[in-house]
Protein backbone atom coordinates (compact mmCIF):
# COMPACT_ATOMS: atom_id res chain seq x y z
CA UNK A 1 0.00 0.00 0.00
CA UNK A 2 1.61 3.70 -0.68
CA UNK A 3 2.13 6.07 1.64
CA UNK A 4 0.74 9.65 0.80
CA UNK A 5 0.93 12.92 3.36
CA UNK A 6 -1.60 15.12 3.13
CA UNK A 7 -0.72 19.02 3.85
CA UNK A 8 -3.01 21.43 3.98
CA UNK A 9 -3.86 23.85 6.68
CA UNK A 10 -7.45 23.51 5.82
CA UNK A 11 -8.95 20.43 8.07
CA UNK A 12 -12.03 19.73 5.46
CA UNK A 13 -9.26 19.69 2.69
CA UNK A 14 -7.93 16.99 4.32
CA UNK A 15 -10.86 14.99 5.12
CA UNK A 16 -12.05 15.22 1.57
CA UNK A 17 -8.60 14.23 -0.13
CA UNK A 18 -8.29 11.52 2.95
CA UNK A 19 -11.23 10.08 1.63
CA UNK A 20 -10.89 10.42 -1.89
CA UNK A 21 -7.40 9.04 -1.77
CA UNK A 22 -8.18 5.97 0.75
CA UNK A 23 -10.67 4.87 -1.75
CA UNK A 24 -7.95 4.65 -4.05
CA UNK A 25 -5.85 2.31 -1.40
CA UNK A 26 -3.37 4.58 -0.36
CA UNK A 27 -2.25 4.69 3.43
CA UNK A 28 -2.77 8.53 4.80
CA UNK A 29 -1.20 11.04 6.75
CA UNK A 30 -2.15 14.70 7.11
CA UNK A 31 -0.09 17.75 8.72
CA UNK A 32 -1.53 21.13 8.77
CA UNK A 33 1.86 23.07 7.59
CA UNK A 34 5.37 22.69 6.16
CA UNK A 35 6.94 21.99 9.22
CA UNK A 36 4.79 19.14 10.63
CA UNK A 37 4.96 17.55 7.08
CA UNK A 38 8.95 17.90 7.40
CA UNK A 39 8.70 16.20 10.91
CA UNK A 40 6.57 13.63 9.37
CA UNK A 41 8.77 13.03 6.29
CA UNK A 42 11.89 12.40 8.46
CA UNK A 43 9.38 10.01 10.94
CA UNK A 44 8.54 7.97 7.56
CA UNK A 45 9.53 9.35 4.09
CA UNK A 46 5.86 9.24 2.25
CA UNK A 47 5.32 7.96 -1.72
CA UNK A 48 3.70 10.96 -2.69
CA UNK A 49 2.96 14.22 -1.21
CA UNK A 50 -0.25 15.82 -1.54
CA UNK A 51 0.91 19.62 -1.16
CA UNK A 52 -1.04 23.10 -0.20
CA UNK A 53 0.72 26.31 -1.45
CA UNK A 54 -0.26 29.03 1.18
CA UNK A 55 -0.14 27.85 4.74
CA UNK A 56 1.08 29.14 7.84
CA UNK A 57 4.27 28.58 9.70
CA UNK A 58 5.72 27.06 6.04
CA UNK A 59 4.39 26.91 3.37
CA UNK A 60 4.20 23.91 0.65
CA UNK A 61 7.26 25.68 -1.44
CA UNK A 62 9.06 26.29 1.11
CA UNK A 63 8.57 22.69 2.42
CA UNK A 64 9.44 21.58 -0.70
CA UNK A 65 13.06 22.93 -0.94
CA UNK A 66 13.75 21.70 2.67
CA UNK A 67 12.13 18.04 1.99
CA UNK A 68 13.97 17.74 -1.54
CA UNK A 69 17.42 18.38 0.33
CA UNK A 70 16.53 15.76 3.07
CA UNK A 71 18.52 12.27 2.78
CA UNK A 72 16.22 10.17 0.90
CA UNK A 73 13.60 13.34 0.02
CA UNK A 74 14.16 13.54 -3.39
CA UNK A 75 11.84 9.86 -3.63
CA UNK A 76 8.49 11.13 -2.84
CA UNK A 77 6.08 12.53 -5.75
CA UNK A 78 4.88 16.17 -5.12
CA UNK A 79 1.41 16.80 -5.97
CA UNK A 80 0.55 20.49 -5.23
CA UNK A 81 -2.62 20.96 -4.61
CA UNK A 82 -3.59 24.90 -4.22
CA UNK A 83 -5.70 27.58 -5.16
CA UNK A 84 -2.42 29.59 -7.01
CA UNK A 85 -3.61 28.64 -10.75
CA UNK A 86 -1.26 30.95 -12.49
CA UNK A 87 1.15 29.99 -14.88
CA UNK A 88 4.13 31.89 -12.73
CA UNK A 89 3.18 29.92 -9.68
CA UNK A 90 2.78 26.60 -11.73
CA UNK A 91 6.24 27.57 -13.36
CA UNK A 92 7.64 27.99 -9.82
CA UNK A 93 6.38 24.75 -7.86
CA UNK A 94 7.90 22.78 -10.73
CA UNK A 95 11.39 24.49 -10.72
CA UNK A 96 11.24 23.78 -6.90
CA UNK A 97 10.61 20.53 -8.02
CA UNK A 98 7.23 19.73 -7.74
CA UNK A 99 6.09 16.56 -10.05
CA UNK A 100 2.19 17.79 -11.12
CA UNK A 101 -0.04 20.34 -9.92
CA UNK A 102 -3.79 20.26 -9.10
CA UNK A 103 -5.72 23.68 -9.20
CA UNK A 104 -8.03 23.87 -6.60
CA UNK A 105 -10.99 23.05 -6.47
CA UNK A 106 -10.02 19.22 -7.25
CA UNK A 107 -12.53 16.40 -7.34
CA UNK A 108 -11.93 12.77 -7.48
CA UNK A 109 -11.17 12.24 -11.22
CA UNK A 110 -8.40 14.47 -11.22
CA UNK A 111 -6.72 13.24 -7.96
CA UNK A 112 -6.90 10.21 -9.73
CA UNK A 113 -5.42 11.26 -13.04
CA UNK A 114 -2.62 13.20 -11.22
CA UNK A 115 -1.85 10.34 -9.26
CA UNK A 116 -1.50 8.27 -12.44
CA UNK A 117 0.59 10.64 -14.27
CA UNK A 118 2.98 10.71 -11.37
CA UNK A 119 3.32 6.76 -11.72
CA UNK A 120 1.24 5.87 -8.67
CA UNK A 121 -1.86 4.45 -9.88
CA UNK B 1 -42.81 9.59 -20.17
CA UNK B 2 -45.42 7.34 -22.19
CA UNK B 3 -44.28 4.42 -23.92
CA UNK B 4 -44.99 5.68 -27.26
CA UNK B 5 -43.23 8.90 -26.59
CA UNK B 6 -40.44 7.42 -25.28
CA UNK B 7 -40.24 4.71 -28.64
CA UNK B 8 -41.50 8.04 -30.92
CA UNK B 9 -37.86 9.56 -29.37
CA UNK B 10 -35.38 6.81 -28.71
CA UNK B 11 -36.23 6.12 -32.78
CA UNK B 12 -35.79 9.65 -33.59
CA UNK B 13 -32.40 9.36 -31.99
CA UNK B 14 -31.38 6.48 -33.53
CA UNK B 15 -31.96 7.22 -36.79
CA UNK B 16 -30.47 10.27 -36.79
CA UNK B 17 -26.97 9.69 -34.53
CA UNK B 18 -27.01 6.07 -34.57
CA UNK B 19 -27.08 6.18 -30.50
CA UNK B 20 -29.44 3.00 -29.29
CA UNK B 21 -31.60 3.81 -26.27
CA UNK B 22 -33.31 0.99 -24.54
CA UNK B 23 -35.81 1.39 -21.88
CA UNK B 24 -33.40 1.37 -19.17
CA UNK B 25 -32.35 4.37 -20.35
CA UNK B 26 -34.90 6.65 -20.19
CA UNK B 27 -33.92 8.57 -16.99
CA UNK B 28 -31.20 9.95 -19.70
CA UNK B 29 -33.77 10.86 -22.02
CA UNK B 30 -35.20 12.98 -19.02
CA UNK B 31 -32.09 14.38 -17.94
CA UNK B 32 -30.16 15.65 -20.99
CA UNK B 33 -33.63 16.69 -22.85
CA UNK B 34 -35.30 18.88 -19.72
CA UNK B 35 -32.65 21.26 -20.86
CA UNK B 36 -33.56 21.63 -23.72
CA UNK B 37 -37.01 21.68 -23.07
CA UNK B 38 -36.43 24.50 -20.14
CA UNK B 39 -34.32 26.42 -22.45
CA UNK B 40 -37.27 26.72 -25.35
CA UNK B 41 -39.78 27.72 -22.28
CA UNK B 42 -41.68 24.39 -22.56
CA UNK B 43 -42.92 22.67 -19.41
CA UNK B 44 -41.62 19.43 -19.91
CA UNK B 45 -41.15 16.68 -22.38
CA UNK B 46 -44.65 16.32 -23.19
CA UNK B 47 -44.39 19.33 -24.12
CA UNK B 48 -40.80 18.59 -26.06
CA UNK B 49 -41.87 15.50 -27.94
CA UNK B 50 -45.48 17.22 -28.52
CA UNK B 51 -43.47 20.07 -30.68
CA UNK B 52 -41.06 17.59 -32.34
CA UNK B 53 -43.76 15.58 -33.61
CA UNK B 54 -45.82 18.15 -34.78
CA UNK B 55 -43.40 20.68 -35.86
CA UNK B 56 -40.44 18.62 -37.42
CA UNK B 57 -37.98 21.69 -37.04
CA UNK B 58 -34.58 20.96 -38.14
CA UNK B 59 -32.82 23.10 -35.52
CA UNK B 60 -34.83 21.31 -32.41
CA UNK B 61 -34.09 17.86 -33.70
CA UNK B 62 -30.10 18.82 -33.96
CA UNK B 63 -30.21 19.96 -30.46
CA UNK B 64 -32.43 17.18 -29.68
CA UNK B 65 -29.81 14.93 -31.19
CA UNK B 66 -26.74 16.46 -29.70
CA UNK B 67 -28.07 16.76 -26.09
CA UNK B 68 -28.41 13.32 -26.28
CA UNK B 69 -24.73 12.16 -27.80
CA UNK B 70 -22.28 11.50 -25.24
CA UNK B 71 -19.26 13.88 -25.27
CA UNK B 72 -17.40 13.11 -22.17
CA UNK B 73 -13.62 13.78 -23.16
CA UNK B 74 -10.46 14.47 -21.98
CA UNK B 75 -6.63 14.97 -22.63
CA UNK B 76 -4.72 11.16 -22.98
CA UNK B 77 -7.41 9.06 -22.23
CA UNK B 78 -6.20 6.33 -21.41
CA UNK B 79 -2.63 7.15 -21.79
CA UNK B 80 -1.77 3.72 -23.02
CA UNK B 81 -2.89 4.65 -26.88
CA UNK B 82 -1.04 7.62 -26.83
CA UNK B 83 1.97 5.90 -25.54
CA UNK B 84 1.45 3.29 -28.00
CA UNK B 85 1.40 5.80 -31.06
CA UNK B 86 4.67 7.71 -30.08
CA UNK B 87 6.34 4.45 -29.21
CA UNK B 88 5.09 2.01 -32.22
CA UNK B 89 3.13 3.89 -34.34
CA UNK B 90 4.50 6.76 -35.57
CA UNK B 91 8.10 5.60 -35.55
CA UNK B 92 6.50 3.32 -38.09
CA UNK B 93 4.74 5.78 -40.19
CA UNK B 94 8.32 7.39 -39.72
CA UNK B 95 10.09 4.26 -41.57
CA UNK B 96 7.49 3.31 -44.00
CA UNK B 97 6.10 6.75 -45.40
CA UNK B 98 9.57 8.02 -45.58
CA UNK B 99 9.58 8.25 -49.39
CA UNK B 100 6.86 10.79 -49.27
CA UNK B 101 7.21 11.92 -45.95
CA UNK B 102 3.32 12.49 -45.42
CA UNK B 103 0.70 10.94 -43.33
CA UNK B 104 -2.69 11.40 -41.82
CA UNK B 105 -4.89 10.66 -39.14
CA UNK B 106 -8.43 10.70 -38.53
CA UNK B 107 -10.19 11.25 -35.07
CA UNK B 108 -13.82 9.84 -35.58
CA UNK B 109 -16.13 11.17 -32.72
CA UNK B 110 -13.79 13.84 -31.49
CA UNK B 111 -16.25 15.50 -29.46
CA UNK B 112 -14.64 18.85 -28.11
CA UNK B 113 -10.81 18.11 -29.26
CA UNK B 114 -9.01 16.53 -26.26
CA UNK B 115 -7.75 13.30 -28.38
CA UNK B 116 -6.63 15.25 -31.63
CA UNK B 117 -5.13 17.83 -29.84
CA UNK B 118 -3.27 15.03 -27.65
CA UNK B 119 -1.92 13.60 -31.03
CA UNK B 120 -1.14 17.03 -32.12
CA UNK B 121 1.01 17.35 -28.75
CA UNK B 122 2.73 13.88 -29.13
CA UNK B 123 3.18 14.71 -32.52
CA UNK B 124 4.54 18.22 -31.68
CA UNK B 125 7.13 16.80 -29.40
CA UNK B 126 8.77 14.63 -32.11
CA UNK B 127 8.47 17.52 -34.15
CA UNK B 128 12.68 17.20 -34.78
CA UNK B 129 11.63 13.81 -36.60
CA UNK B 130 9.10 14.88 -37.96
CA UNK B 131 10.32 18.26 -39.79
CA UNK B 132 9.96 18.08 -43.71
CA UNK B 133 7.15 16.15 -43.39
CA UNK B 134 3.03 16.53 -44.50
CA UNK B 135 0.62 15.42 -41.76
CA UNK B 136 -2.88 15.90 -40.98
CA UNK B 137 -4.87 15.78 -38.37
CA UNK B 138 -8.77 15.01 -39.64
CA UNK B 139 -11.42 15.16 -36.64
CA UNK B 140 -14.73 14.88 -37.35
CA UNK B 141 -18.05 14.96 -34.80
CA UNK B 142 -21.67 14.57 -35.58
CA UNK B 143 -22.09 17.75 -33.31
CA UNK B 144 -21.19 21.20 -34.28
CA UNK B 145 -21.67 22.48 -30.78
CA UNK B 146 -18.45 20.33 -29.87
CA UNK B 147 -16.64 21.37 -33.08
CA UNK B 148 -17.23 24.68 -32.32
CA UNK B 149 -15.38 24.37 -28.94
CA UNK B 150 -12.79 22.11 -30.31
CA UNK B 151 -11.78 24.71 -32.82
CA UNK B 152 -11.63 27.53 -30.09
CA UNK B 153 -9.17 24.98 -28.55
CA UNK B 154 -10.61 26.72 -24.99
CA UNK B 155 -11.02 24.01 -21.92
CA UNK B 156 -11.56 24.89 -18.42
CA UNK B 157 -9.75 24.68 -15.06
CA UNK B 158 -11.25 21.14 -15.27
CA UNK B 159 -10.84 20.07 -18.15
CA UNK B 160 -6.76 20.50 -18.13
CA UNK B 161 -6.52 18.94 -15.25
CA UNK B 162 -7.86 15.51 -16.41
CA UNK B 163 -5.24 13.25 -18.24
CA UNK B 164 -3.15 16.49 -19.04
CA UNK B 165 0.09 16.58 -17.74
CA UNK B 166 1.29 19.52 -16.49
CA UNK B 167 4.20 19.93 -18.36
CA UNK B 168 1.76 20.25 -21.34
CA UNK B 169 -0.27 22.62 -19.67
CA UNK B 170 2.63 25.19 -19.33
CA UNK B 171 4.14 24.27 -23.02
CA UNK B 172 1.14 24.34 -24.89
CA UNK B 173 -1.62 26.41 -22.97
CA UNK B 174 -1.96 29.52 -22.35
CA UNK B 175 -4.40 31.10 -19.70
CA UNK B 176 -7.76 33.16 -20.97
CA UNK B 177 -9.38 34.35 -18.00
CA UNK B 178 -10.64 31.77 -15.81
CA UNK B 179 -10.08 29.36 -18.57
CA UNK B 180 -7.25 27.78 -20.46
CA UNK B 181 -6.59 28.17 -24.36
CA UNK B 182 -4.03 25.86 -26.55
CA UNK B 183 -1.85 27.27 -28.39
CA UNK B 184 -2.09 28.24 -32.48
CA UNK B 185 0.50 26.18 -33.37
CA UNK B 186 -1.45 23.14 -32.08
CA UNK B 187 -4.42 24.09 -32.91
CA UNK B 188 -3.41 24.48 -36.67
CA UNK B 189 -2.64 20.92 -36.94
CA UNK B 190 -6.18 19.82 -36.70
CA UNK B 191 -8.99 19.80 -39.46
CA UNK B 192 -12.73 19.80 -38.11
CA UNK B 193 -15.71 18.85 -40.28
CA UNK B 194 -19.06 18.05 -39.33
CA UNK B 195 -19.47 14.42 -39.82
CA UNK B 196 -22.18 11.86 -39.29
CA UNK B 197 -20.35 8.50 -38.50
CA UNK B 198 -23.85 6.96 -40.13
CA UNK B 199 -23.04 7.85 -43.27
CA UNK B 200 -20.20 6.71 -45.32
CA UNK B 201 -17.35 8.64 -44.29
CA UNK B 202 -15.17 7.69 -47.97
CA UNK B 203 -14.97 10.58 -49.22
CA UNK B 204 -12.85 11.38 -46.06
CA UNK B 205 -9.90 10.29 -48.29
CA UNK B 206 -7.49 7.81 -47.24
CA UNK B 207 -5.89 7.54 -43.39
CA UNK B 208 -2.91 5.88 -42.38
CA UNK B 209 -4.24 5.90 -38.59
CA UNK B 210 -7.68 5.98 -37.32
CA UNK B 211 -8.69 6.64 -34.04
CA UNK B 212 -12.26 5.21 -33.31
CA UNK B 213 -12.46 5.48 -29.72
CA UNK B 214 -15.17 5.02 -27.13
CA UNK B 215 -17.90 5.84 -29.83
CA UNK B 216 -19.21 2.21 -31.27
CA UNK B 217 -20.37 1.41 -27.57
CA UNK B 218 -23.55 3.16 -28.56
CA UNK B 219 -24.37 2.23 -31.82
CA UNK B 220 -26.21 -1.06 -32.19
CA UNK B 221 -24.21 -4.00 -34.28
CA UNK B 222 -25.33 -3.78 -37.99
CA UNK B 223 -24.06 -0.12 -37.32
CA UNK B 224 -20.95 -0.94 -35.76
CA UNK B 225 -20.21 -3.50 -38.45
CA UNK B 226 -20.82 -0.88 -41.25
CA UNK B 227 -18.69 1.57 -39.73
CA UNK B 228 -15.76 -0.46 -39.23
CA UNK B 229 -16.23 -1.83 -43.04
CA UNK B 230 -16.21 1.31 -44.07
CA UNK B 231 -13.16 1.91 -42.06
CA UNK B 232 -11.15 -0.57 -43.69
CA UNK B 233 -11.96 0.75 -46.95
CA UNK B 234 -9.70 3.82 -45.62
CA UNK B 235 -6.22 2.49 -44.74
CA UNK B 236 -3.58 1.36 -46.56
CA UNK B 237 -2.59 -2.73 -45.92
CA UNK B 238 -0.32 -1.64 -42.75
CA UNK B 239 -2.93 0.62 -41.16
CA UNK B 240 -4.11 0.56 -38.01
CA UNK B 241 -7.14 1.46 -36.33
CA UNK B 242 -7.31 2.60 -32.49
CA UNK B 243 -10.68 1.23 -30.67
CA UNK B 244 -11.49 2.50 -27.21
CA UNK B 245 -10.91 0.03 -24.14
CA UNK B 246 -14.38 -1.50 -23.90
CA UNK B 247 -14.22 -2.11 -27.37
CA UNK B 248 -13.94 -4.64 -29.80
CA UNK B 249 -13.79 -6.01 -33.61
CA UNK B 250 -14.64 -9.91 -32.21
CA UNK B 251 -18.11 -10.81 -33.78
CA UNK B 252 -18.81 -7.32 -35.59
CA UNK B 253 -16.32 -7.44 -38.30
CA UNK B 254 -13.77 -9.98 -40.20
CA UNK B 255 -12.18 -7.25 -41.78
CA UNK B 256 -9.56 -6.13 -38.64
CA UNK B 257 -7.86 -8.33 -36.03
CA UNK B 258 -6.02 -6.89 -32.74
CA UNK B 259 -2.04 -6.06 -33.19
CA UNK B 260 -0.42 -8.35 -30.68
CA UNK B 261 0.71 -6.79 -27.96
CA UNK B 262 -1.28 -3.42 -28.56
CA UNK B 263 -4.28 -3.21 -26.79
CA UNK B 264 -6.56 -2.07 -28.64
CA UNK B 265 -4.73 -1.11 -31.92
CA UNK B 266 -6.01 -3.07 -35.09
CA UNK B 267 -4.84 -3.76 -38.00
CA UNK B 268 -6.51 -5.06 -41.42
CA UNK B 269 -6.87 -9.35 -41.32
CA UNK B 270 -6.39 -9.68 -44.86
CA UNK B 271 -4.26 -7.02 -46.62
CA UNK B 272 -6.13 -5.62 -49.28
CA UNK B 273 -4.69 -5.00 -53.07
CA UNK B 274 -3.15 -1.47 -53.44
CA UNK B 275 -5.76 -0.42 -55.55
CA UNK B 276 -8.28 -0.82 -53.29
CA UNK B 277 -6.97 1.09 -50.71
CA UNK B 278 -5.70 4.11 -51.51
CA UNK B 279 -1.93 5.31 -49.83
CA UNK B 280 -1.44 8.23 -48.10
CA UNK B 281 0.20 9.80 -51.45
CA UNK B 282 -3.29 10.24 -52.22
CA UNK B 283 -3.82 12.37 -49.55
CA UNK B 284 -6.23 15.05 -49.90
CA UNK B 285 -5.15 18.38 -48.89
CA UNK B 286 -2.64 17.39 -46.68
CA UNK B 287 -0.87 20.44 -44.45
CA UNK B 288 2.62 20.87 -43.71
CA UNK B 289 3.28 21.56 -39.99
Amino acid sequence: MKYCLIVDDSKVIRMVARKILEELEFETDEAADGKLALAGCQRKMPDVILLDWNMPVMDGIDFLRELRNLPGGDTPKVIFCTTENDIESIQKAIDAGANEYIMKPFDSEIIQAKFAQVGLL
Amino acid sequence: MKPADFEFISQLINKRSGLVLTEDKAYLLESRLMPVARKRGMKGLEDLISTIRTSQEESLLCEVTEAMTTNESFFFRDLKPFDTFRDVILPDLLASRAANKSFRIWCAASSSGQEPYSLAMVMKEQAAKLTGWSHEIIATDISTKMLAKAEKGIYSQFEVQRGLPIQMLLKYFKKANDAWQIDPSLRDMVTYKEFNLLNDPTALGAFDVVFCRNVLIYFDQPTKTRILDWISRMIPADGRLFLGGAETVLGITDKFKPVPGQRGVYCLAEAVPAAAAPAAATNVGASAS
